[in-house]
């Protein structure tokens, strides 16, 4: 029965038979590990694995002293007759979906995913099972991207019309991920790169993994050389690339003037964009739209779908009108955090972050899970 | 249509006047005449009324989304702006299908007829118009189908981009926009034409506005230099005698010469060439007193003015500043001397009982004038205002020379009882409010009132937390919450009404504060605030109608 295949206790998402947790919220013996976002790669577990790719990426994120075994993608293992193998999730650099097999019975954990392919992760593959567990960040029909392409054709546009005026360009992005998936998309003919010390330890384990990024410059360095040799920094022209925390702090205003700008998918509504006080907004998002959303959880053939983090039960209500028994579970997923002061644990990853993170429960997610 | 939608969004997406203003005057520079007439009219918030209804709207911009109704609920939900989440929702469609109509075309073929078709044609024509736009073209369409088309500029900065564009001066923009013109071509040329223009005899002046007094008087120096007035609650108006007619116009540029006849005898007694500032007031000739407001809202409301309803509730104009003197516009002479020549000009008048002047408030500290201030309720009036001497008669609101001291609102400490999400900037937000106060100690809570504005993005915040976090219930958006925090309300006024459980109805509720202070059960009391309602001025529904 796949019921005993996957539950979820308090501590996250369990299979009894195998004895390990995907994703847990607290510490545990044995973890498999989606992505290192803070929500899904929490500290303190005893085992941590991930594929390869991701392992570099929650190194920087759990520290030297962390234990974390790899297993590539597609490859499986064997835990006390369960096999465990990891798929491409397309989420960030080396996140995976687990799949879970026992008794000719097949779960599959997705963590976050996004379908659309993208130079700095590899692409989503969808991975036939009975039970599908998904997230549903996005899951409301207004979500539907717009080609990445044109996201970035947007964000160079931008930049250019901003170096024009003089201005600094400043880019509020996640710093795992999203700032690389930027940084791939951005054109460099227009002016050079900076990046935070939040960003730039991740630069360099993507760059590390063998994906190509365009030359940035650590903003620290770049100060420190400056004083060095007594020469005044110029910023206008350029780009810079930070995380959420940054915005409206004295880190941020050294680059004045600027045009700053919050990438996230809930720039989609204008509200959400004019709140946050900023000059721009483009919607490019890490997780499924809701076209994506149906089309992957359509390509597992699950019957049983299980509904985290998000509009959660607004894709439940509409999986079981199409017949599936759906259902949302509560978790301590994020997804993407909706404001630009959203907390992000620093590069080196700090728990204290991580117990914010797991109280502030994404506004939206805990809003429709809970109905 | 694409043009404009592009204006719109870097309108909406700066928050620099200058970036606002130099879109503007870029697109009224370039863009056809009869479009840029369009323009003017939907940014100074002419906008058509509501053309389709809202339900059926919905319906069909869920079935061009080939989504369940619930579904487009729990998107609106999210969006909180219904002409957003239509155009979010819409299938992007064949760019083939798209047609770049200019603005004019598509208000006059296409917007305006709605008005007059059958549901069957309404729907062909929305779903052929989607169809031809992209979704921000889309989105400022459904602005104007639903009669919310909003932006964040002023008439003032749409004056300044037009005044810039014509090379003339900001007033004489602002003046040419007042009353009642057609969007057209030919307005739009005259509108920005650099040469003065024949007037039309109807034509208003733009009306001086005041802003609140947030000091103590004390800071606007020597008193003398001041004249003080009450300050009527009534509907701001201005009386036009010209070429031997009257005309009457609202502050909100509405023609209603016909609505007071009561006016027009006294009004044939001026010479030509009159325009006089004042409030249109329902008044008591045996009190000497303006009549409660909710008097005027009943004529208002009343399609034929009969004989009883004129005897009932006769109207005055109370008179405030003379603009036009024998055809000369005397706005820029000192107020002292215009106040004179309106004095003289009222004392020649054969009846003085329909038009009077308003009087000064006589005093010579400030301390005499707070005192006098406090008997503002019980004259039904809102406060005072303040006029500098010497000042011009100027356009808009502007700080300085005028000011509005209105007497503190009464307030209310109540407890929140529910809670539903903003719309725009705080869609995602819990920021309406519904609040309650007890029946009697240790009873009951009543709902008293609804509020959303007052608070910092802190305190919303907070309470938003609080309200996720104490949901006792849920009524579609409106989630119930636990009675745990006690706001203070402030009002401008308080009746009592049937309609409400509580058995009054209070205006212009809005939060001063969150009461950490107190708990739920230090909340006031129903009878503490039917104790307020001998000291309240009279209810009036309409926020426009003040200085």
């Amino acid at each position: 029965m796949s019921t005993d295949l996957l539950i979820r206790d308090e501590r996250g998402f369990y299979c009894p038979p195998g004895d390990f947790y995907v994703d847990p919220w607290r510490p545990v013996e044995r973890a498999i590990i989606t992505h290192a976002h803070s929500d899904h790669a929490r500290w303190g577990h005893r085992q941590y694995l991930t594929t390869p790719e991701g392992a570099g990426v929650l190194r920087v994120r759990m520290g030297p002293a962390a234990q974390i075994d790899t297993v590539a993608y597609g490859r499986s293992i064997e835990r006390n007759g369960v096999r465990i193998s990891l798929h491409p999730a397309g989420h960030v650099l080396g996140s995976a979906q687990v799949r879970i097999q026992h008794r000719g019975q097949v779960a599959v954990v997705s963590g976050d995913y996004k379908t659309e392919a993208d130079a700095t992760s590899t692409p989503f593959e969808p991975v036939r099972c009975h039970l599908f567990v998904s997230e549903s960040t996005f899951a409301l029909p207004i979500y539907r991207w717009k080609p990445q392409s044109a996201i970035f054709d947007d964000i160079n546009r931008w930049w250019s019309a901003n170096a024009a005026r003089g201005l600094a360009s400043v880019l509020l992005a996640y710093s795992l991920g999203k700032s690389q998936r930027i940084l791939a998309g951005l054109d460099s003919s227009i002016g050079p790169i900076y990046v935070h010390g939040a960003v730039e330890p991740l630069n360099a384990a993507y760059r590390r993994s063998g994906i190509r990024l365009p030359r940035t410059e650590y903003v620290g360095e770049t100060v420190k050389s400056a004083k060095s040799t007594g020469s005044r920094l110029a910023w206008a022209g350029s780009m810079i690339v930070a995380p959420p925390s940054a915005m409206g702090t004295p880190w941020m205003r050294r680059f004045q003037p600027l045009s700053a700008a919050f990438v996230s998918g809930w720039m989609t509504i204008r509200g959400t964009r004019r709140r946050q006080s900023l000059d721009k907004g483009f919607a490019l998002s890490d997780h499924a739209d809701w076209p994506g959303l149906l089309s992957a959880i359509a390509a597992t053939g699950a019957e049983r779908v299980w509904l985290t983090h998000g509009y959660s039960a607004v894709l439940a209500r509409h999986l079981t009108h199409m017949g599936l028994d759906a259902r949302s579970i509560d978790t301590q997923f994020r997804g993407e955090a909706d404001v630009a002061d959203a907390d992000e644990p620093t590069a080196t990853g700090q728990p204290e972050a991580e117990v914010a993170g797991a109280a502030e429960v994404e506004e939206s997610g805990e809003d429709v899970a809970a109905s | 249509m694409k043009r404009f939608a592009d204006l719109y969004s870097a309108i909406d997406e700066s928050t620099r006047t200058t970036v606002k203003v130099a879109a503007m005057a870029e697109y009224f520079r370039t863009a056809d005449p009869a479009d840029a007439a369009w323009a003017v009219s939907f940014l100074i918030g002419r906008k058509p009324r509501q053309l389709v209804p809202t339900k059926l709207l919905r319906a069909w911009a869920a079935e061009a989304a080939s989504i369940p109704e619930w579904l487009f609920e729990e998107s609106y939900h999210a969006v909180g702006d219904l002409a957003e989440t239509i155009a979010l929702l819409l299938p992007y469609g064949e760019s083939a299908q798209r047609v770049d109509r200019p603005l004019a075309d598509w208000v006059e073929n296409h917007l305006l007829p709605l008005g007059n078709m059958d549901e069957t044609d309404k729907r062909e024509s929305l779903y052929r118009s989607w169809a031809a736009m992209d979704p921000a073209e889309r989105f400022v369409w459904n602005k104007l189908i639903t009669g919310a088309f909003r932006v964040g500029v002023s008439q003032n900065l749409v004056t300044r981009a037009l005044a810039e564009v014509a090379g003339v001066d900001q007033a004489r923009i602002a003046h040419r926009l007042m009353g009642e013109w057609k969007p057209t071509a030919e307005f739009f040329r005259s509108l920005v034409s650099s040469e003065t223009l024949a007037s039309d005899p109807k034509q208003l002046y733009p009306f001086y506005l005041a802003y609140p007094l947030e000091t103590a008087p004390e800071q606007l120096g020597d008193p003398a230099e001041w004249l003080a007035e009450w300050k009527w609650d009534g509907i701001r108006a201005q009386l036009i005698r010209r070429r031997g007619e009257t005309h009457i116009w609202t502050r909100g540029e509405e023609l209603v010469s016909e609505r007071y006849p009561d006016l027009h005898e006294t009004a044939a007694a001026l010479p030509d060439g009159t325009v006089i500032d004042g409030e249109l007031l329902p008044w008591s000739f045996e009190d000497n007193a303006p009549l409660p407001f909710a008097q005027l809202q009943k004529r208002i409301g009343r399609k034929n003015l009969g004989k009883k309803i004129l005897a009932e509730v006769p109207v005055v104009l109370v008179a405030y500043d003379l603009l036009e003197n024998a055809g000369e516009d005397i706005r820029e002479r000192p107020f002292s001397q215009r106040r004179t020549l309106l004095t003289d000009l009222l004392e020649r008048l054969p009846w003085q009982d329909r038009l009077r002047i308003s009087p000064e408030v006589p005093f010579s500290t400030w301390g005499e004038l707070t005192h006098a201030r406090s008997g503002s309720r019980e004259k039904r009036c809102e406060g005072l205002m303040l006029k500098h001497r010497h000042s011009q008669y100027r356009v808009g609101r502007k700080r300085g020379d005028w000011w509005k001291w209105k007497v503190d609102p009464l307030t209310m400490d109540c407890v929140l009882t529910m809670a539903q999400r903003g719309s725009g900037r705080r869609a995602s937000l819990y920021t309406d409010y519904t609040f309650a106060v007890w029946d009697r100690p240790g009873g009951s809570l009543l709902t008293v009132a609804k509020a959303y504005s007052g608070l910092t993005d802190a305190e919303i915040s907070r309470i938003d937390a609080f309200v996720k976090r104490n949901t006792t219930d849920r009524f579609g958006p409106v989630r119930a919450v636990k009675p745990e925090i006690v706001m203070e309300l402030a009002f401008e006024a308080i009746q009592i009404s049937p309609r409400h459980k509580s058995g009054i109805a209070v205006r212009f509720p809005r939060i001063v504060r969150i009461r950490d202070d107190k708990r739920p059960e230090d909340a006031d009391t129903l009878d503490r605030l039917k104790g307020l309602l001998a000291v309240s001025p009279a209810l009036s529904a309409n926020d426009e109608t003040g200085i």
